[in-house]
């Protein structure tokens, strides 16, 4: 898959999946993309890079989401609601 | 004058032990007196405001901090905890309160003069509260403002020449012993193949693609003193492939009261004569040594290499010279559920540069739980869930005794279906016309 049908398809995915959860798994990722593990973690990256995904971390688990999507955007002044 | 009373933080400075409490305070104190005219970067009172969230955690008998964040430093998705608490307007020194994990060096050597260094850059852009070490090794600084990462993170790569550590569903900082640099019973260079490893995976320490945390600690012999063992998802434990070699001279300069017993240690009393059956060959787990004639004897095909012979009389008892590691794989000790200690994968397996053998098992297992385990699932719980026999297939290795827990339990654990003929369906009238019920 093209990096550019990857990123159409991950904020599509993800942008749907909002009004539930705003923040994914790496599988959840892997999973749209229909990939192996470390082939996804290539486009992944890429995506965090260009900041159309951001990490998100409770110190233990890591997990990715839109930035300023999320209740824990609004809360820590990131983005305003 | 302390800002916040604290009179159950108070309490636990009266036990007999250092504690962190009267730490934090002599830490507010010197912030507020700044006899170094410190320009800090985070709120001055910022200790005083973590001591007084703590009290009133104590006192509502849960945490006001909040769970994670989504701080970091730019590429970075671990080494940084966003850490943010739920009473800004009363504690706003600790409304942003972030964590730092900085690698540690390599068996944790540093100089004085790294360590002074640190602590200063600490004291500037961050509360000046630190963790040596925390439980995965790494130098551990507690709380600072968003704005100061990338400052921080600045200082340490350029100046300090120093990474920041793993976090997160990453590779953690890999945690190693002194190894043979100064240590006589270490079989191989824990620091060499902790550093080659730390480099060849940046990207897994970096950038989180695990389903949750995964751990790699070197130990240079089975003392285990970084406990690898009970700790690390693959723990690296130094051994020897040949026998225990022994100074019959020196054993018999044990018995006579030449050399004292385990090194000099515990002589703070009077423990009487060395007595070697007692105190060395008794305590063999295995009971595979014995006197002949005044000479010490081990059948070392028995030996379980528990190092207690070696550690009692270290003059006499040296490690062989075949030497390698042993990988265990799934330890964990997590704090709800119960601690895992590791299971032996590879028995014995040299540790040379470049390290490639060692590098395939690593990856055969990644391949195997980045596909298979389930979001925060440990390498142990999927092993368990799987089956031992799955991450031999995954890893390619042949099934030998030492995988085994207990003989006779399955017989058919290295069976697979499509090697029994018809599969584990039968068809029971054809087996009746044989076997009548």
């Amino acid at each position: 898959m093209e990096y550019e049908e990857a990123k159409k398809l991950i904020v599509e995915q993800l942008t749907k999946k909002l009004k539930t959860k705003s923040k994914f798994y790496f599988n959840d990722l892997s999973k749209i993309l229909e990939m192996k593990p470390r082939e996804a973690k290539k486009i992944v990256n890429k995506l965090v890079e260009e900041k159309v995904l951001e990490y998100w971390s409770s110190g233990s688990t890591s997990m990715y989401g839109m930035p300023g999507t999320g209740k824990q955007a609004a809360a820590e002044h990131e983005e305003k609601e | 004058m302390a800002k916040h009373a604290t009179p159950l933080l108070d309490q636990l400075e009266s036990g007999p032990w250092p504690s962190f409490v009267s730490d934090l305070k002599q830490e507010a104190a010197n912030r507020a007196k700044n006899p170094n005219n410190v320009e800090f970067q985070v709120a001055q009172d910022c200790v005083e405001d973590l001591l007084g969230i703590l009290e009133l955690s104590f006192k509502h008998g849960m945490t006001h901090w909040k769970h994670g964040g989504i701080v970091g430093v730019f590429g970075y998705g671990g080494g940084v905890i966003g850490r943010y608490c739920d009473q800004p307007e009363k504690f706003p020194g600790v409304a942003h309160f972030h964590t730092m994990r900085v690698a540690q060096p390599g068996g944790k050597y540093y100089t004085t003069e790294f360590l002074k260094k640190l602590c200063d850059l600490w004291e500037f852009r961050g509360s000046g509260v630190t963790n040596m070490h925390g439980s995965t090794g790494d130098i551990i600084f507690i709380g600072t403002s968003t704005p100061q990462l990338e400052e921080i993170f600045y200082e340490l790569t350029h100046t300090f020449n120093q990474d920041l550590g793993g976090s997160g569903s990453n590779l953690r900082t890999p945690a190693d012993c002194i190894g043979s640099s100064r240590c006589e019973y270490s079989c191989y260079d824990t620091q060499a193949i902790c550093y080659d490893l730390t480099q060849e995976y940046q990207d897994e320490l970096h950038r989180p693609a695990f389903p949750y945390k995964f751990k790699f600690k070197f130990d240079g012999c089975p003392n285990c003193c970084v406990a690898s063992i009970a700790r690390a998802d693959i723990s690296f434990v130094g051994n020897w492939k040949d026998d225990i070699k022994i100074d019959q001279e020196a054993v018999a300069g044990y018995i006579g009261g030449e050399f004292p017993a385990n090194a000099g240690d515990h002589n703070g009393r009077d423990w009487g004569k060395f007595d070697i059956e007692k105190e060395v060959i008794g305590l063999c787990p295995t009971q595979c040594m014995w006197m002949d004639s005044g000479k010490l004897k081990i059948d070392n095909k028995e030996c379980t290499r528990c190092m207690h012979c070696i550690n009692v009389m270290p003059r006499a008892l040296h490690i062989g010279d075949d030497r390698g590691c042993s990988m265990l794989v799934g330890a964990k000790a997590p704090i709800l559920d119960g601690a895992q200690m590791g299971s032996l994968l590879v028995p014995f397996i040299k540790v040379e540069e470049p390290y490639d053998e060692i590098k395939e098992v690593i990856e055969g297992i990644w391949d195997w739980w980045m596909e298979e385990g389930k979001n925060r699932e440990r390498l142990g719980e999927l092993i368990k869930r799987q089956g031992f026999q799955k991450l031999l297939e995954a890893t390619n290795i042949k099934p030998m005794a030492q995988h085994v827990q207990e003989p006779r339990h399955n017989p058919y654990i290295f069976w697979k279906e499509d090697e029994v003929d018809g599969g584990w369906d039968r068809d029971i009238n054809a087996f009746r016309k044989d076997h009548l019920r």
